[in-house]
């Protein structure tokens, strides 16, 4: 047993985290957040040249085949900076789609790009309707009788598709048939959002990102924008958005480092009733509880990380589950009580500390809140 | 990054595994599982068992017939150990004072005790806490004066765990008052069948008798049962509490508990359904079962991190804090699992040997108290809230 990183998984964190410290501070995330973009045209080129929007592709897309541990390692150092690029959108999850289900001619036109960093990808899977449920798909993929050019019609809503305001390509479900909970009937297609009848209604997120709705309106795609099988996405999506949430607690445990590191801080150096706060048995206390969440999450990233890839089971499920659960619970306690102890100054938008807990609430609300995947643990565990 | 066993480390499960299931007594498992009760010949004829294989001395050199594992071998043995029902061995003599008697004793009470404690002639017990110091430890009261070859006791022990089938006490005692109260302790080995040593049970809130208080009157130690030197003892206490603390996580013990449970909750109904399907009830299990998979993971990493040659540090502090939570949950859902039966208190259903008709079942009767009997493991080893003092000061630097 060994849960160091091995030399190149170390190689490559210490890489992005030296890239984060140059170019990530504080004041440059509030400029690229404030933009239309809504991040950094810069840094991600920068991940790109450096090969890092790479990472989890082939060799001869650039990448080394890196797995859930490489993932999770370059996550972390995201988190701790956090970064606004659409890393987990485009080349965890859209390339992530388009690399399991796609065919080769499809691989061949998106993955290099998503690879490259030349195109940002994202995903469109969930509706307003379906809460975190990724099999609950309103939206419509009808046969038409056109051409091969239009052999599909589109209708329907996405909802909360980050990095979909930006994106060159949007991996998007539709239902060919079945019911609209049904996991069966699911189908994915690789949308160009410039398509007619692709209406995208962009906003800010609370965490400081960007996303939009999206409204298909009758969108005409060729037989060609159909990944993998009419009807077989379900698992894929299960699949990649596993996968997704791995990368995602990852992110949280460096977004949490960073508040506690930030919260611990502030305790020795803020001073009332003439000493540092942090002389205060009832806030060590609380420190010590952060720290302890802190824990808990890390040994479920670190398992969640090691799971990512393998083939689907039931375990898999339950690891990944759990990690979304106590990575949620853990997020928002360090989240409510940072900015408890920070007392005003946690509160202002000028300080720090405040976005690092709106991510870690924002992060709850991707592919799943505690709630949700406490519910889906319970399910899992009634089955074995 | 590698999270599995080595081909070595599964060998040598099969192979713990091998001898538990030829050498656990069933009937001592069937109690340890049906959280009944054990007695002093329970443990004493497991040790035995454990003694014969050469596995009861987990913690010593080979020289004084301990068995060298690795980290890692004895996390497999605690979780073996744990799943099957074995016994835990009482600490006090085998992982308490033998540590610290190899590391600080000299070589004729190395020769003198430990072999006695493997064999099972000496039964040790803890002279730790007194009415007047329990967090704050080092405040001990009990007095030992020089008098030529001897020292005489006077003062008061509490808690003393098992005390009642002990022979030997290890205790704190004050041999200096003019200095720090860290610096005027120091470390005694006393026979309890010396004069002037009283021993009274303290009945805890579960109706066992587990717990005692132990008075010295003028009692006469030889010198030569001091170990290390005069007013040291405090360094060699906190040496003892290092080992104390390791393992007071319950990991195995916990998942032992989390599997009952899980057979408890399937066997109840509710609704006319299993307990296990109640979509609220189901929640709080896997709530639970998620809590307790990350602290086995935290354990993992410590032990990995130990294997590798670091030493455990406040990381243990922080994990007895959460161990012991999520064992308390457990019990508590338990305890839940039985609803109204909770409530009926019948002391001889725990006996060995009842053979009377159970008023619920033989699943509901211990549950309640063992419950109850579990809010110590918050207390003890040094309460959560002392742990999270020492993360506070070791790791935080608060």
């Amino acid at each position: 047993m060994d849960f160091r990183l091995n030399e190149e998984q170390q190689m490559l964190q210490d890489t992005v985290a030296r890239l984060v410290r140059g170019e990530y501070s504080f004041e440059k995330r509030l400029e690229f957040s404030a933009t239309d973009l809504g991040f950094s045209a810069d840094f991600w080129k920068q991940l790109s040249e450096l090969g890092l929007t790479a990472v989890p592709f082939s060799e001869e897309l650039g990448g080394f085949g890196g797995g859930g541990v490489e993932v999770q390692s370059l996550m972390t150092e995201l988190g701790r900076g956090l970064c606004l690029e659409p890393y987990l959108q485009s080349v965890v999850l859209g390339g992530g789609l388009i690399g399991h289900a796609g065919s080769d001619s499809q691989k061949e036109t998106w993955l290099a790009g998503i690879a490259s960093g030349e195109l940002k990808a994202a995903v469109g899977l969930q509706e307003p309707q379906s809460f975190y449920d990724l099999n609950n798909v309103e939206t419509r993929a009808e046969k038409n009788g056109g051409g091969s050019g239009e052999a599909y019609v589109l209708n329907g809503r996405k909802a909360v598709v980050i990095g979909g305001h930006c994106a060159d390509v949007i991996v998007v479900s539709a239902r060919t048939s079945g019911d609209s909970r049904d996991a069966a009937g699911i189908s994915l297609f690789a949308l160009d959002p410039d398509t007619a009848g692709v209406e995208r209604r962009t906003y800010p997120t609370i965490d400081g990102a960007r996303g939009c709705d999206i409204t298909l309106n009758g969108v005409k795609v060729g037989a060609d924008a159909l990944l993998g099988d009419e009807g077989s996405a379900g698992e894929v999506i299960e699949y990649q958005a596993g996968r997704a949430i791995a990368a995602l607690c990852a992110e949280a445990v460096g977004v949490m480092e960073m508040a506690n590191e930030l919260t611990l801080e502030y305790l020795k150096q803020r001073k009332q009733f003439g000493v540092p706060i942090g002389k205060f048995q009832v806030l060590q206390h609380r420190m010590v509880d952060m720290m302890s969440e802190l824990e808990q999450a890390r040994s479920m990233a670190i398992l969640s990380a090691n799971v990512a890839d393998i083939e689907q089971s039931d375990e898999r499920r339950r690891v990944l589950a759990g990690a979304k659960n106590i990575v949620g619970r853990a997020g928002q306690f360090i989240a409510e009580s940072g900015i408890q102890m920070h007392g005003g100054i946690g509160m202002t938008w000028e300080y720090n500390f405040a976005h690092y807990a709106k991510r870690l609430i924002g992060i709850n609300h991707q592919l799943g809140d505690d709630d949700f995947h406490l519910e889906r643990y319970a399910s899992l565990l009634q089955a074995s | 990054m590698n999270m599995n066993y080595t081909a070595e480390e599964f060998a040598f499960r099969d192979e713990v595994r091998g001898f538990l299931d030829e050498n656990l007594p069933a009937d001592i498992a069937a109690r340890v599982k049906g959280l009944r009760r054990l007695s002093r010949e329970d443990h004493e004829r497991w040790q035995k068992i454990l003694c014969k294989q050469g596995w009861y001395a987990t913690h010593w050199p080979e020289e004084y017939g301990g068995v060298k594992w690795t980290p890692v071998q004895k996390h497999i043995w605690d979780e073996e150990s744990c799943r099957y029902g074995a016994p835990r061995s009482i600490p006090f003599g085998v992982n308490m004072v033998a540590p610290v008697i190899i590391k600080f004793g000299n070589e004729e009470q190395k020769q003198k005790y430990l072999p006695r404690i493997l064999s099972g002639e000496d039964w040790w017990c803890q002279g730790y806490s007194e009415p007047g110091a329990g967090s704050d430890l080092a405040s001990l009261k009990t007095r030992a004066v020089r008098d030529g070859d001897h020292y005489i006791v006077n003062g008061q022990k509490a808690w003393t765990t098992l005390g009642q089938h002990a022979n030997m006490i290890f205790c704190l005692v004050r041999t200096n008052t003019e200095v720090k109260k860290q610096e005027g302790i120091s470390f005694l080995l006393i026979d309890m069948n010396t004069p002037g040593i009283d021993v009274r049970p303290v009945i805890t809130l579960d109706g066992e008798h587990e717990v005692n208080e132990v008075f010295f009157q003028d009692v006469k130690v030889p010198v030569e049962n001091l170990v290390g030197e005069e007013d040291k003892g405090w360094t060699y206490a906190k040496y003892l509490l290092t080992y104390e603390r390791t393992g007071l996580a319950g990991i195995g013990l916990s998942k032992a508990a989390l599997s009952h449970l899980r057979g408890l909750a399937s066997r109840r109904l509710k609704n006319g359904r299993p307990l296990i399907e109640d979509p609220s009830f189901s929640q709080r299990i896997a709530r639970l079962e998620i809590d307790l998979t990350a602290a086995a993971i935290s354990n993992l990493r410590i032990i990995a991190a130990v294997e590798g040659g670091g030493m455990p540090g406040a990381e243990s502090s922080m994990l007895k804090v959460r161990g012991t939570e999520i064992r308390q949950s457990i019990n508590d859902l338990a305890r839940r699992a039985i609803g109204p039966y909770a409530l009926p208190f019948v002391e001889e259903e725990l006996d060995q040997g009842f053979n009377g008709e159970f008023l619920s079942d033989e699943d509901a009767a211990p549950l309640s108290a063992h419950y109850f009997n579990n809010r110590k493991l918050s207390i003890f080893g040094g309460s959560n809230e002392i742990q999270k003092n020492i993360v506070s000061k070791m790791i935080l630097g608060l």
